[in-house]
């Protein structure tokens, strides 16, 4: 017998308030180009991004703090599929500990050859140093920065608004 | 004090396949609950509640679908609840049914559910909106490329290479093949995983999990039920869940809790099933293992947190055959989650596949003497967990 099937979609838009904390964090990337955490005043910890809240102590965050721009990355990946509604691959992106900071913030990795997937990742490997970059037109928005390498490799220019690392 | 005990009596799942045209979304669930019951010769009229096991509602594009579903498990007038913890929803639906029994409650219990991924045949579109629009939405995160970190971390920390994680896919097709419900059966050699494309690096194409569509369903019993009406059963001797906290960040950096390299709240939520089902050496008393494990490389922090071995030393035990079915402690015989992943059930179906090991039920992928076995389930930004002991 004949089997049928109907299409459907979902596509239903919101207008997320994102509250006081990640409100000022937004404000200060976008006039100011600087990337600020909370400090927790129990445990010390500087959280970036910054929270109202410790996910350790528990405790209200009570202090900003200026972090980076630079950092070490802590993880990252290459992505080489392409997935609807997410950014044309090549791209790369992970976590990078920002000087200052004692947790990892999430952004793109620009400026890298991801042509060889080995080489690329050789030269993402944990540890490695990078620099926080921030956009000329900032919105207030995590794409607003993205991290470079700090020095070495085979640093392709980053073009201004490309939304992501790609192809010599 | 021990809690009373709990008896798995029924046991029902789909043939797994990336699309069901033939059935649609309630005509699954009633497939595995049809055959659950089969199992065990009852009948929806015995159920006295149902647990309703349905992972993010976008995966199968049916908001709610536990309304549509309700029908599917004869819920009506019944004690009817739906569990979402992503992907350890499944776990989470038999543990939640052990709860109804073990409290005293009820005395027979369904547990059911069944998910359709390949209807939208684009789940890391859906579970990017897992991730918290104020920080972290506008960066391509999904389940691939969050699990693709945790690979990358355990490249750095215990010296995981892309091989180690290719040989996971090898045994787990090796097994699939020999399981007639798994979606993806075909085996592979370690070249070919190696030669697949990338993905998110290190994460290849064969180190990927399918998007699998079918149902499955168990039926719980206390001990009083199994012994009046005479039933065979396997039992559930210990049950555990633990949370991590949200932001993978804070699983890296300085003075962390747990590295995003691991599954510690996993390592936890094993450690309260053991005190509960009396184990105190896990590599002595587990016979075989069923983990939650879409990606190759998930496997090892899984195995890692059963406490069978310490953490970064899986991979070696893998090369020399100790998780192979025929090795010491068989992993994932059914060939797991990496064969065969319809989302909602997948965890379910971990704890349903140890059952039918230690009742020598498995057939052609039977791990010889299972008599104790333990399942576990992963979900959220591998964040919530769930785990199991079941012993014949």
């Amino acid at each position: 017998m004949e089997l049928m099937k109907r299409k459907e979609s979902w596509n239903i838009g919101y207008d997320h308030a994102l509250g006081e904390t990640a409100s000022y964090f937004f404000t200060q990337v976008r006039d100011n180009a600087q990337i600020y955490g909370r400090r927790d005043p129990k445990s010390g910890r500087v959280l970036v991004p910054p929270r109202a809240f410790s996910d350790q102590t528990l405790e209200p965050t009570t202090e900003w703090v200026k972090v980076g721009p630079g950092g070490r990355i802590e993880a990252f990946t290459i992505v080489y599929e392409e997935f609807k509604t997410l950014p044309d691959p090549p791209y790369a992106f992970g976590y990078v500990l920002l000087d200052g900071a004692d947790t990892a913030i999430g952004g793109f990795f620009r400026g890298i050859d991801l042509k060889d997937p080995a080489k690329a990742a050789q030269l993402l490997k944990l540890g490695t140093r990078v620099m926080t970059r921030f956009a000329d037109d900032r919105k207030g928005s995590v794409l607003d920065f993205w991290f470079e390498l700090e020095k070495g490799g085979n640093k392709v220019k980053s073009v201004e608004g490309e939304p992501v690392g790609g192809y010599e | 004090m021990k809690p009373p005990r709990v008896g798995i009596i029924g046991i029902g799942q789909s043939e797994f396949k990336p699309k069901r045209d033939d059935a649609n979304y309630p005509e699954l669930v009633r497939e595995g609950v049809t055959r659950a019951l089969n199992d065990c010769q009852r009948e929806l009229k015995d159920m006295e509640a149902v647990v309703y096991s349905l992972a993010p509602d976008a995966l199968l594009g049916i908001g709610n679908a536990e309304r549509l579903g309700v029908d599917a498990v004869g819920a009506r007038n019944k004690r009817f609840m739906r569990i979402n913890t992503g992907g350890a929803t499944g776990i989470s639906s038999v543990i939640t049914g052990w709860t109804h029994i073990a409290a005293g409650v009820c005395d027979v219990v369904l547990v059911a559910g069944a998910d359709k991924v390949g209807e939208s045949g684009d789940s890391q579109t859906i579970l990017n909106k897992i991730w918290d629009p104020t920080y972290e939405r506008a960066l391509p995160l999904g389940t691939i490329t969050m699990l693709a970190m945790s690979a990358v971390r355990a490249m750095d920390k215990y010296g995981m290479t892309e091989e180690d994680m290719a040989r996971v896919t090898v045994k787990a097709r090796a097994n699939a093949a020999r399981n007639p419900k798994a979606h993806l059966r075909k085996t592979v050699t370690i070249d070919e995983v190696m030669q697949s494309r990338y993905i998110s690096w290190p994460i290849k194409l064969l180190d990927a999990c399918p998007q699998s569509s079918g149902g499955a369903a168990m039926v719980l019993a206390s001990e009083k039920y199994i012994k009046e009406n005479k039933l065979d059963a396997v039992w559930i001797s210990g049950v555990g869940h633990c949370s991590e906290s949200y932001y993978m960040g804070d699983r890296m950096g300085n003075k962390i809790m747990a590295d995003h390299a691991d599954a510690h709240a996993l390592g936890q939520s094993f450690l309260r099933s053991y005190k509960m089902a009396g184990i105190t050496d896990p590599r002595k008393q587990v016979h075989v293992a069923e983990l939650y494990a879409p990606f190759s490389n998930t496997e090892y922090h899984s195995i890692e947190a059963t406490g069978v071995c310490k953490l970064g030393a899986s991979m070696a035990m893998m090369r020399e055959g100790y998780f192979d079915i025929g090795g010491k402690i068989p992993i994932n015989p059914s060939g797991g989650t990496l064969c065969t992943n319809a989302i909602a059930v997948s965890a379910l179906v971990r704890a349903a596949e140890v059952a039918l090991q230690v009742w020598g039920r498995a057939g052609d992928h039977q791990v010889k003497g299972a008599k104790l076995g333990i399942a576990s389930g992963n979900g959220g930004d591998h964040q919530f967990f769930g785990t199991m002991v079941i012993e014949s």
